[in-house]
């Protein structure tokens, strides 16, 4: 093997590899030229097979694959992405446009021709002069653990400079080498395989372990290795789960830390606040739909909007309902009950009751790939950010607007507030509307990744009085630990004890510990915890 | 109010050959003179089941209206009588009470999940009801007063699973069963579980997992069966998630690249309606298994999607296996009907054995004692614009076995 001589001086290789690239295609050029009739014989018999039963149509793609006839990429590619079309006279050809011609039928495949599609399509694109379809050929030849892909795979190992690709090449070498006859080759797959952190290799390893019982303990270590190197990886995904988990909990917290913990409120309309704030997504949307240069912007525009609509109810129920019922928290649970099943039936009457589709733009879609490996799902990698723009935004608007200090003044000492000059009642009126709209923002991310149905919000209210009274009433910072802690708690549970008992594993957690401390986390001292 | 219609029915009864008798040198009876017969819808218009089970509300108020525009049933107008158990499992109960015993109604089309069909049943038996219940399901059940024209497990859970097994279903030695908590998933698993066993794949190669209702919070279950998935054997998905949960488990396995090639995804409870609210794209090649699919090419489908579609006013609705139990299920209750000349329950039990149709599906199906439809079996992979490719079917409609095999204490109960 000829080790690509210009790796490590990467601008110089970025110059040259043009050059590199021109003479691969060249020497495949002569070579194609050298066998042609032969091959193209072989590749005309070959086309009917595509049309076949299932069985006929994975071994003609398989064959088509190791010909390695550059004329079969755009039928493949056609065939995979189902607009492969075999015409009238018997000829196939990838659909143009919406119909197809007169007489032509689309060719249907199944799963099992789509694994060897993908296969094939990675042996003839392995040359391609585009590093992204390279990287994809790459990892699709990783899948095929064929022996016979030994050969083709070194040799672009030797052409191939860009590290990334380089390092899936070296994975499927390893995959292939492990299907080898000869036992020195296996050897070097399981090292090669052995070396590397990948879940995939870890799989191969022990599918291969059944057949090679003379290689036993050097499988098995190499398994150990990649065990040892992926454990951090796991956990770091379990992390991530739980920050997503403690961030939907906190966001859907957050509105009632305000209303609840501040303001002594039982609110039971809070997750049907959280719940319009999500059919005011629905609403922006529809209406960013017609207008083409807005629609990327919707969800950030449903953002101000959703907050602003929740807010505005929140102060017009704050006024004509609930400021008559302070101090008589058992009214006010079943004023803000009622409110909530009339606010459900009106969403109900309203956008009808089956769920509304939210559409979920380009950048939240997919898993972003950390370093070291690590999965993370982009929607989720949002939430979280959001859930903490949302509570920076919560604590600055609390600590240094002068709302915030006349709503701390208020809490503290009303009649003292009152007699400074402040307007308490407009005061009470903007706290509970300020709570009502982090609802509504609550809902806007919640869209993104539940039903948007009238029923939404219920399924939220009782995490959300857990997390605030497990956090501590009344503390924003007892909100934030209290809902990462129940988040992370609640996915580090989940493997050993399933979805359903892991949730009931942290309620009867939070008894216990609300016997210990019926304050919470963060109980609040002095003369307003008294209150 | 309503005279109580017992007297009516019994009136309709012996008036009902009398009536045709003496109007047949007329025209046609003019409809509305006699009392109608009442057709109750028990489907949860809200709440988490709503996404399924809106579209068999108006699949029987379609058919309702096809009937009466032939000039009703023995001369009687139909007349629908809808009412909400909001996916409510005890609210069943009570409004299937209220069906039999306020409205009247003369025959019953409802249900989705088996909890509320558990729920309903013992209504139904206390007061000699009629049941049509449209949706597939676990077996392990026989009611006098329920017709299930959905398959038993040996018409769908059991082929796709040997489907999976197979060399076309790319020959998975391990399988992920994923369902909703509660009777229809784990009596389903329980039977695939011992069906697996019985095929060499032991319980270490399964693994069990169940969600609540409306679960949204599906990456920890996603990541955990990618991980299952990894240890070097083919793995499958069989999934009996239901309801709207499948939406955000749909979203999540297409984010973390679950490829149907790689890990395919079989699931029971997923059709072309509740496909219309998700990007596809991500999904081409997960499967579903079902006894019909809207892209069958037959007559009667033909006719079945132009009927459905005049009747909602939009050319873009899908129709869905359910629904297509629905328009058996009435069509038989109707030659049934016909074939007692009246509605009461008994006889229209006696007559439904052996009534048939031909089905949507292309398929003759009939009604057997056993209160169950001989079906086909058909798979199918999900396409780019959430439609089905049929990928394999059986070559004629097969029998119902409602007591499975794989259930040791209850198989001495089959027939």
């Amino acid at each position: 093997m000829r080790p690509p001589p210009f790796r490590g001086a990467k601008k110089e290789a970025a110059e040259l590899m043009p050059w590199f690239f021109l003479r691969g295609l060249a020497a495949a050029l002569a070579l194609l030229l050298f066998l042609a009739p032969a091959r193209a014989q072989e590749y005309e018999a070959l086309l009917p097979g595509l049309a076949g039963g299932f069985a006929q149509q994975a071994e003609t793609v398989e064959r088509l694959g190791l010909l390695g006839d550059p004329r079969a990429i755009p039928l493949l590619q056609a065939m995979a992405d189902a607009r492969l079309l075999r015409l009238a006279d018997g000829s196939f050809a990838p659909q143009q446009g919406a119909a197809p011609p007169e007489g032509a039928t689309l060719i249907r495949i199944n799963n099992r021709v789509r694994g060897a599609l993908r296969g094939a399509l990675g042996r003839l694109q392995l040359v391609s002069p585009d590093p992204a379809e390279r990287l994809r050929a790459a990892d699709a030849i990783l899948r095929n653990r064929s022996a016979a892909d030994i050969p083709l795979i070194e040799a672009a190992l030797a052409r191939e400079t860009q590290a990334p690709i380089r390092a899936r090449l070296e994975l499927a070498l390893g995959g292939a080498r492990l299907a080898s006859e000869d036992v020195a080759v296996r050897r070097a797959g399981v090292a090669a395989l052995g070396a590397s952190a990948s879940p995939e290799a870890r799989g191969q390893l022990l599918a291969a372990r059944a057949a090679n019982a003379e290689l036993l303990p050097e499988i098995e270590a190499a398994i150990a290795a990649i065990d040892r190197r992926l454990q951090l990886r796991r956990a770091a995904e379990t992390v991530f789960q739980g920050l997503s988990l403690g961030s939907v909990l906190l966001l859907a917290a957050l509105g009632l830390a305000i209303t609840f913990g501040v303001m002594g409120v039982i609110n039971m309309a809070h997750g049907e606040f959280v719940m319009l704030g999500a059919y005011t997504t629905v609403v922006v949307q529809e209406i960013c739909r017609n207008i083409p240069e807005l629609a990327p912007w919707s969800l950030p525009l449903a953002v101000p909007a959703a907050f602003l609509v929740t807010a505005a109810i929140g102060a017009a129920m704050e006024r004509g309902l609930i400021r008559h019922l302070y101090g008589r928290p058992l009214e006010t649970l079943l004023l803000t009950f009622g409110v909530g099943m009339i606010l459900q039936q009106v969403v109900r009457l309203a956008f009808g009751a089956q769920n509304r589709e939210v559409i979920s733009p380009e950048w939240m879609m997919g898993t972003l790939l950390l370093s070291g490996g690590i999965a993370v799902t982009q929607n989720r990698l949002w939430i979280i950010l959001f859930s903490l723009v949302v509570l920076l935004a919560c604590f600055a608007a609390i600590r240094l607007t002068r709302f915030g200090l006349e709503m701390r003044a208020v809490v503290q000492n009303r009649r003292i507030a009152a007699t400074m000059g402040i307007r308490t009642g407009r005061v009470d009126a903007m706290t509970f509307a300020f709570g009502s709209g982090l609802a509504g923002l609550a809902g806007v991310a919640l869209s993104q990744i539940d039903n948007v149905s009238p029923n939404l919000g219920t399924g939220y209210i009782i995490d959300s009085f857990m997390v605030v009274v497990f956090g501590g009433v009344g503390s924003l910072m007892g909100t934030l630990i209290g809902a990462f802690t129940l988040g992370l708690l609640n996915k580090f549970l989940e493997p050993y004890a399933g979805v359903v008992l892991a949730k009931v594993a942290v309620l009867v957690g939070i008894m216990l510990f609300i016997q210990r401390r019926p304050k919470g986390l963060f109980a609040l001292k002095g003369r307003a915890a008294d209150q | 109010m309503r005279e109580p219609s017992h007297s009516v029915t019994r009136r309709g009864l012996l008036a009902a050959p009398l009536a045709a008798g003496l109007t047949a040198p007329l025209a046609a009876p003019a409809l509305g003179q006699q009392a109608p017969i009442r057709v109750g819808v028990l489907h949860s218009l809200s709440g988490t089941m709503a996404i399924s089970e809106t579209a068999l509300r108006d699949t029987v108020l379609m058919m309702v209206e096809a009937q009466n525009a032939q000039g009703g049933l023995l001369g009687r107008r139909l007349e629908a009588v809808v009412v909400d158990p909001a996916s409510n499992w005890p609210l069943f109960a009570e409004k299937a009470r209220e069906l039999l015993q306020i409205s009247r109604v003369d025959v019953t089309f409802g249900c989705w999940t088996s909890v509320s069909r558990k729920s309903v049943l013992p209504v139904f038996e206390e007061l000699n009801g009629l049941l049509f219940y449209p949706v597939q399901y676990e077996g392990e059940e026989e009611s006098r007063n329920i017709f299930y024209t959905g398959a038993a497990p040996n018409q769908q859970a059991i082929p796709a699973v040997e489907y999976l097994l197979g060399a076309d279903g790319g020959e998975a030695k391990r399988i992920a069963l994923l369902g909703t908590d509660y009777v229809y998933p784990r009596t389903t698993n329980r039977i695939l579980r011992g069906f697996l066993n019985s095929k060499g794949i032991t319980d270490a190669d399964i693994l069990e997992e169940y969600t609540p209702f409306g679960h949204s919070d599906w990456q920890g279950i996603v990541a955990r069966v990618k991980r299952f998935a990894g240890e070097g054997k083919k793995t499958a998905i069989v999934s009996t998630i239901n309801g709207d949960a499948n939406v955000p488990f749909y979203r999540e396995l297409g984010n973390q690249g679950i490829r149907a090639e790689d890990i395919p995804c079989v699931a029971f409870s997923v059709g072309e309606e509740e496909l219309a609210g998700i990007d596809t794209r991500p999904l081409v090649g997960h499967l579903a298994a079902w006894n019909y699919f809207m892209s069958v090419e037959s007559p009667a489908n033909t006719e079945f999607l132009t009927m459905w579609r005049n009747y909602i006013r939009n050319p873009r609705r899908v129709t869905n296996d359910p629904m297509e139990a629905t328009l058996i299920g009435f069509k038989m209750w109707a030659q049934a009907v016909t074939a007692a000349r009246g509605t009461g329950v008994d006889a229209v039990r006696e007559a439904l054995y052996g009534q048939k149709v031909a089905a949507p599906s292309g398929y003759e199906v009939e009604m057997h004692r056993n209160h169950h439809l001989s079906k086909p079996v058909m798979i199918g992979e999900i396409r780019a614009d959430g439609q089905f490719d049929i990928v394999s079917r059986t070559p004629t409609a097969i029998v119902a076995e409602n007591w499975s095999p794989f259930i040791p204490e209850n198989a001495n109960r089959r027939r």
